[in-house]
C-alpha cells in the first residue's frame, strides 16, 4: 500500500502530468459557468445531461410518492369520510358561487371585448407535481415533473389554488425548475386590490414573507390589503392574489415605508402546482419606474419592457378557451427565443 | 489486477452515486443546511485510499452531474470537486499517515475551501446567500469523516 512517488499514479499510460490536468479541467468548468451565464446554447448541452439526472431525481421522488401513496390507501375508513362529507359541502358551495360567478365572468368578458382587451386570463391550464428533492436551500427553487415536452416554456407562470406560485425559470427536457416568489431573486408587480396603489412585490428568501421596497410613506396600503398581480410585464395573468400585507411602517423621516406581506399560496406546503397558459394583458400606460424596476430584477424571465406589435392585431379576437395556446405564448415578447419550447 | 481495477472503479462510482443521491434527498426544513456533501468526502476518501483509480477526471466529472442534479450554474461543483481531488493528491502521501483526528481536521479545511468556492462563484453569479448557515457543511462534514472512513475501510480491506 505504500507507494515511494509523490505522483501516485501508474507508472504506465500515466497520462498527462496532474498539474495539466487540473488546468485543463479548472478552464473547461470556468468556461462552463461563463458559458452558462452568458450563453443560452449552452442549455442544450444541459438538457443532454439533465436525461442523465432525470432518473435519478425521479428514483428519489419515487419511494416518498410511495409512502403518501401507502398513506393515502390505507387511510382509516372513518377519516376518509368525514373528508368526503366535507369535501361535499364545500364543492357545494363552490358550485354555487360558481353560478353567480359565471355570469359576472360573461358580464367581465363582454365588458373586455368591448374595450378590445380579453387578455391576461388564464386560458389553460396543466397540473404539475413536485418532485421530492431538494435543490439549493438557500434558494427558493423546486423541480416540477413538467417539462419541453408538455410544452412548458421558460417565464411561464404557476399557480395555485391560492394564488401566485412562482414562474418557470429553467426548462428541461421531463421536468422544469420553478422560481418561487418567495425567491429572493424574485420580484413581482403587484396592484393593491383596495387602493390601486401599482408596486413591486420582492422575494426575502422566507416563504411567509414578501416584502415591498419600493412604496413611499404617502402610498395608501393598509394591514389586509390583498395584492393582486397587476399582469404588467406579461408574466403573470392579471388579477391574482398574490400576497396580503401584514406588516406597515411608516418612519416620519424616510421617503419609503417598511411593507411586508404574506405570500396567499402554499408556497411551502404545496405538492401539486397549476402550470397556466394566457394571452398577456397590454397595459395601456405601464408605469415606466414600475416596469423597468420589474425587468430588472427577475433574471430568469425579464418581464416585458415593451408590448410587442403584434399584440394590436391578436386582440380583437375574444380569447377561445382551450384553442391552441401556442400562438398565445409565442407572441409575448416575455418569452425570448430560447424559451420557446422544443427546440 | 485488472479484475481488482474494475472492482474499485465500479465501488468508487456506486459510493459517489449514493453520495449524489442523498445530496437532493429531500430532509426536513431544519436540516437541509446541514446536509454534509458526502459525495465529495467519497471522491477524497477514494483519493487517498485508490489514487490510481480516483483520478482528476472522476473528481470533475462528479461535481458536473451535482451541478445538474441540482440545477446549479453548469461547472461550479466541478470545480469545486477538482480543486480539492487536487489538493488532496498532493497531499495524499501525508494524510494517509494522519492519525484520525488530524485527517478530519484537513477534511475540515477541503471542505472549507469548497464551500468558500461555492460561495465565490455564487457570488459573481449573483445568486450570493451571505448567511452563516451556509458554512455548517464544513463541520458535519469533518464530523462524518470518520465514519466514511470506517465504511470505505471496510469495502477496501475485503478487497485487499
Amino acid at each position: 500500500m505504500v507507494e515511494l512517488s509523490h505522483d501516485s499514479r501508474p507508472i504506465i499510460g500515466r497520462g498527462p502530468p496532474l498539474g495539466a490536468t487540473f488546468l485543463t479541467l479548472a478552464l473547461l468548468s470556468i468556461a462552463l459557468m461563463v458559458a452558462d451565464q452568458r450563453y443560452p446554447q449552452i442549455q442544450r448541452v444541459r438538457s443532454w445531461l439533465t436525461a442523465i439526472a432525470f432518473p435519478v431525481q425521479k428514483g428519489v421522488d419515487l419511494p416518498f410518492r410511495a409512502w403518501n401513496w401507502l398513506g393515502e390507501s390505507f387511510a382509516d375508513r372513518n377519516r376518509l369520510r368525514a373528508e368526503n362529507l366535507e369535501l361535499t359541502g364545500r364543492l357545494r358551495l363552490a358550485n354555487l358561487q360558481l353560478q353567480r360567478f359565471a355570469v359576472l365572468e360573461e358580464e367581465n368578458r363582454r365588458l373586455r371585448d368591448m374595450r378590445e382587451n380579453s387578455a391576461g386570463i388564464a386560458e389553460r391550464v396543466l397540473v404539475a407535481s413536485i418532485l421530492n428533492v431538494d435543490l439549493d436551500p438557500f434558494r427558493h427553487r423546486v423541480l416540477l415533473d413538467k417539462g419541453a415536452a408538455d410544452g412548458v416554456f421558460q417565464g411561464q407562470a404557476i399557480l395555485d389554488a391560492e394564488g401566485i406560485f412562482g414562474q418557470v425559470a429553467r426548462v428541461n427536457a421531463q421536468t422544469s425548475e420553478a422560481i418561487l416568489i418567495s425567491d429572493a431573486e424574485h420580484a413581482i408587480p403587484v396592484q393593491s386590490n383596495r387602493s390601486g396603489v401599482r408596486t413591486i412585490a420582492v422575494g426575502t428568501g422566507d416563504p411567509a414573507k414578501l416584502s415591498l421596497p419600493f412604496v413611499t410613506t404617502e402610498a395608501d396600503l393598509k394591514v389586509g390589503d390583498l395584492l393582486l398581480s397587476t399582469g404588467i410585464g406579461g408574466v403573470f395573468p392579471r388579477g391574482y392574489p398574490v400576497a396580503q400585507i401584514t406588516k406597515v411602517e411608516r418612519a416620519a423621516t424616510a421617503t419609503f415605508a417598511l411593507v411586508e406581506a404574506r405570500p396567499t399560496a402554499n408556497l411551502d406546503r404545496d405538492r401539486e402546482v397549476l402550470l397556466a397558459w394566457f394571452q398577456p394583458a397590454v397595459p395601456e400606460t405601464p408605469a415606466p419606474a414600475a416596469q423597468a424596476t420589474a425587468s430588472a430584477s427577475v433574471p430568469p424571465a425579464p418581464a416585458s419592457a415593451s408590448p410587442t406589435p403584434a399584440r394590436a392585431g391578436a386582440s380583437p379576437t375574444p380569447a377561445q378557451p382551450g384553442a391552441s395556446p401556442r400562438p398565445a405564448q409565442a407572441a409575448p415578447g416575455a418569452s425570448t427565443p430560447r424559451a420557446e419550447p422544443r427546440q | 489486477m485488472r479484475g481488482d481495477d474494475f472492482g474499485s472503479r465500479f465501488a468508487y462510482w456506486f459510493s459517489v452515486a449514493i453520495g449524489l443521491v442523498l445530496a437532493i434527498v429531500p430532509l426536513p426544513d431544519r436540516f437541509d443546511p446541514v446536509r454534509p456533501d458526502i459525495a465529495l468526502l467519497a471522491v477524497i476518501f477514494w483519493v487517498l485510499a485508490r489514487p490510481r483509480i480516483a483520478g482528476l477526471g472522476y473528481a470533475w466529472l462528479a461535481g458536473l452531474l451535482l451541478d445538474v442534479l441540482r440545477g446549479m450554474t453548469l461547472g461550479q461543483h466541478a470545480l469545486g470537486f477538482l480543486v480539492v481531488a487536487f489538493i488532496a493528491h498532493r497531499l495524499q502521501l501525508r494524510m494517509r499517515m494522519f492519525p484520525l483526528l488530524m485527517q478530519a481536521g484537513t477534511v475540515m479545511l477541503l471542505l472549507a475551501l469548497y464551500h468558500f468556492i461555492i460561495f465565490w462563484t455564487d457570488g459573481l453569479t449573483g445568486h450570493g446567500y451571505t448567511g452563516w448557515s451556509r458554512w455548517l457543511p464544513v463541520f458535519s462534514g469533518a464530523l462524518l469523516w470518520p465514519l466514511i472512513v470506517a465504511a470505505g475501510d471496510t469495502i477496501t480491506r475485503r478487497s485487499r
